[in-house]
């Protein structure tokens, strides 16, 4: 091996992500013993689906400089009509209409932000703070929502689908790989494709460094953030039915709340909090450490009611290193005004 | 800033005071025509006055941080906070002394405003210091405080409270005013008296229209940063202990719909998101407005209380998309403002 392939990693905020994620399973492995086990391996890669999938719509609002907090009411809402008109129809067929369902609320829905964020100008987490109660609002005022125990077998039979079963050699526990974890694979390979292999990925990170300068580049600033929200809208609707499937029934609201979970997630990763930097590896592995708190809070004998401090925590420093290096960024580039004031 | 008499006539000549001063007149004669015997009363008016205290005064915080070119998210929860550890010191003070004194409720009050001084000035040192967007920084610190009353409580209600705490804050001044508003108007006064007649105000008002321009004009904008997330703090706590009293229990998870009820306010009001402009009465007016909405809406049984969401995201991206279209366009220029305005936001956060 040689020497500047180490240096460059060190560099690297992946890398230390990567280092935490490592200690905090060996540390949890030797509390409880019950870290390094297949079953548990898979019950983290499964409980990654959802989360990971909101986490890559986040990412890419991040990345060109907004903040979507709307990506749970719109999965609520989206997944909530969908299983609800399916319902009514007594559809009894496979799982790629009320996918395909799903896609189009979102889409719709997504638009909506688009239009908000993209043609008025106005300030996109203000926006979707706004979108995001007017989701909830047609959810359970229009729409009067319920939890549904019974969801179209189509899903229920995608949701329980396994692609492997896991098993604990000492306890004989099992775990089911759900197939839909190949959507999360999926996604994330069409956004690797899109961020990193066309004009539109360059764009994105363009705006998120300087929407001015990327106008005056020849982007289309208009076009880019409307698809931006249109397609985060898709993605997020799309984990929202998984999750249901997943579930077996549909419930309105428990999705709701996740947005700062899957922020912090995308910002631990080293996603630059203020637009125009980061890596999808980051923002995985940012999700993966949250996921693995969220989950290992019970393997380590930590009573549920710490998990809103914790995570407050984790939300806090993951920002705070995220600036920090944004400033010292900055001053390494030797802006203008610091140059002066010195 | 202006003289007095300015700021009557701009009062007056404000687009976003003239729209409210519609929307309210609107209001009433919908409320005289359908419900007349129900809505004016000296009951439900005295009524609707201890309620908007406990959301004005968090309203009130979030304009100010908004004045700044930041928000203010965790305002709900340094209220809750607040009031659980209020809650729980005065149910210990009740058991230790027997009877509850006077003093004894002044200091428990003082006690909470101090903590919402200080977390406040946690999120000023977030925002001014490490340099977090604010959105995201309260957001954060919403979760933490939040994580912290869970803890304290374990997820349940404080409740068992000593009346007399009750008796005293929801109570009413000379069997008339409520106290709570009493709070309110002094804490309006407090902080129009800082905005108009201090140098914590201009400096403020030029934090949140220029940042840069303020830190070259010798300006230390990180104190003014952390004065004004302390203010927004102390309000916060002050709303958290009129709730204390209002429903004469506590819980982390109260009054979560004021969050956006606050953006909304300020925003109505003619606060801008981008900073640099608002005032205290448009901010009090839309206080008005919205508590006098929801109090008429409660009239009619047949509005599910979940449409209340809807109508408050919608009002605020309407309000907000109307701002843009009509105040900024008639002005001239709307457009190169924007531009301008999001300039400074890249200049601002170190770019």
């Amino acid at each position: 091996m040689n020497n500047r392939f180490f240096k460059d990693l060190t560099k690297r905020n992946e890398f230390y992500i990567f280092l935490v994620i490592i200690v905090m399973g060996v540390l949890i492995e030797l509390r409880s013993g019950q870290f390094f086990t297949p079953n548990n391996i898979v019950d983290l890669l499964s409980a990654l689906i959802v989360p990971g999938m909101f986490a890559l719509g986040a990412f890419m609002v991040i990345v060109s400089g907004g903040v979507d907090v709307s990506f749970p009411a719109l999965a609520s809402l989206s997944m909530y009509a969908t299983t609800r008109i399916l319902l009514d129809v007594n559809y009894q067929g496979g799982v790629w209409l009320p996918i395909l369902m799903s896609l189009a609320f979102g889409a719709i829905l997504g638009a909506f932000n688009g239009v908000l964020i993209a043609t008025f100008k106005l300030p996109p987490m203000i926006v979707t703070l706004g979108t995001s109660s007017v989701f909830r609002g047609i959810m359970q005022g229009v729409l009067n929502s319920k939890q549904l125990a019974v969801i179209p077998k189509g899903m229920s039979s995608f949701g329980t689908a396994a692609l492997f079963v896991a098993e604990n050699p000492q306890s004989g526990l099992t775990s089911r790989m759900p197939v839909a974890f190949l959507a999360l694979v999926i996604v994330l390979i069409i956004v690797y494709f899109f961020l990193n292999h066309t004009m539109y990925g360059r764009g994105l990170y363009a705006i998120g460094g300087n929407e001015v300068s990327a106008h005056r580049a020849g982007f289309n600033v208009w076009l880019i953030k409307f698809l931006l929200y249109v397609g985060v809208g898709m993605i997020s609707a799309l984990a929202g039915m998984i999750r249901a499937s997943m579930m077996t029934q549909a419930h309105p609201t428990n999705m709701l709340g996740m947005e700062m979970m899957v922020i912090a997630g995308v910002v631990l990763g080293g996603t630059a909090i203020t637009g125009g930097a980061g890596t999808l590896t980051g923002c995985m592995l940012g999700t993966i450490l949250i996921v693995m708190v969220e989950n290992s809070l019970i393997l380590l004998g930590v009573p549920t009611f710490w998990q809103s401090f914790f995570l407050g925590v984790l939300i806090i420093a993951g920002m705070g290193i995220s600036a920090l290096q944004v400033t010292r960024a900055s001053k390494a580039k030797g802006s203008v005004v610091r140059e002066v004031k010195q | 800033m202006s003289t007095s008499r300015r700021n009557v006539a701009s009062f007056v000549k404000d687009t976003h005071i003239r729209r409210l001063l519609t929307l309210m007149i609107l209001w009433m004669i919908f409320m005289a025509i359908f419900r007349f015997d129900k809505f004016y009363t000296f009951l439900n008016f005295q009524t609707m006055a201890a309620q908007f205290p406990e959301f004005g005064l968090m309203a009130l915080g979030v304009m100010l941080c908004m004045i700044s070119g930041g928000i203010d998210l965790s305002v709900v929860g340094v209220a809750n906070f607040t009031s659980i550890a209020c809650g729980e010191l005065l149910k210990i003070l009740a058991e230790r002394s027997g009877e509850l004194t006077g003093g004894g409720i002044l200091l428990i009050m003082l006690l909470g405003v101090l903590i919402g001084a200080f977390a406040g000035i946690f999120n000023g040192l977030l925002v001014s210091k490490i340099k977090i967007p604010p959105i995201l920084a309260t957001l954060g610190s919403y979760e933490l405080f939040r994580g912290i009353a869970i803890i304290i409580t374990e997820g349940k209600a404080v409740a068992n409270l000593p009346i007399k705490y009750a008796e005293t804050i929801a109570g009413k001044l000379f069997g008339i005013i409520p106290i709570q508003l009493v709070f309110f108007v002094v804490v309006v006064i407090i902080l129009s008296f800082l905005l108009n007649r201090t140098t914590y105000g201009t400096k403020l008002y030029m934090l949140g229209t220029n940042k840069t321009a303020s830190e070259f004009s010798g300006h230390n904008t990180d104190t003014v940063l952390i004065q004004t997330y302390m203010l927004s703090g102390i309000c916060a706590a002050l709303g958290g202990l009129i709730m204390l009293a209002n429903y004469n229990s506590a819980r982390a998870d109260y009054g979560t719909v004021y969050t956006l009820q606050c953006v909304l306010i300020a925003v109505l009001g003619g606060t801008s998101p981008t900073g640099g402009k608002g005032r205290i009465s448009g901010t009090v007016l839309a206080i008005c407005v919205l508590q006098m909405i929801s109090a008429g809406l409660n009239r009619f049984p047949q509005i599910s209380s979940f449409y209340i969401p809807l109508f408050w995201g919608g009002a605020l991206l309407l309000v907000m998309v109307w701002n843009t279209i009509t105040v900024n366009g008639k002005s001239g220029g709307g457009f190169i403002r924007n531009f301008l305005a999001q300039l400074n936001i890249k200049t601002g956060s170190g770019k």
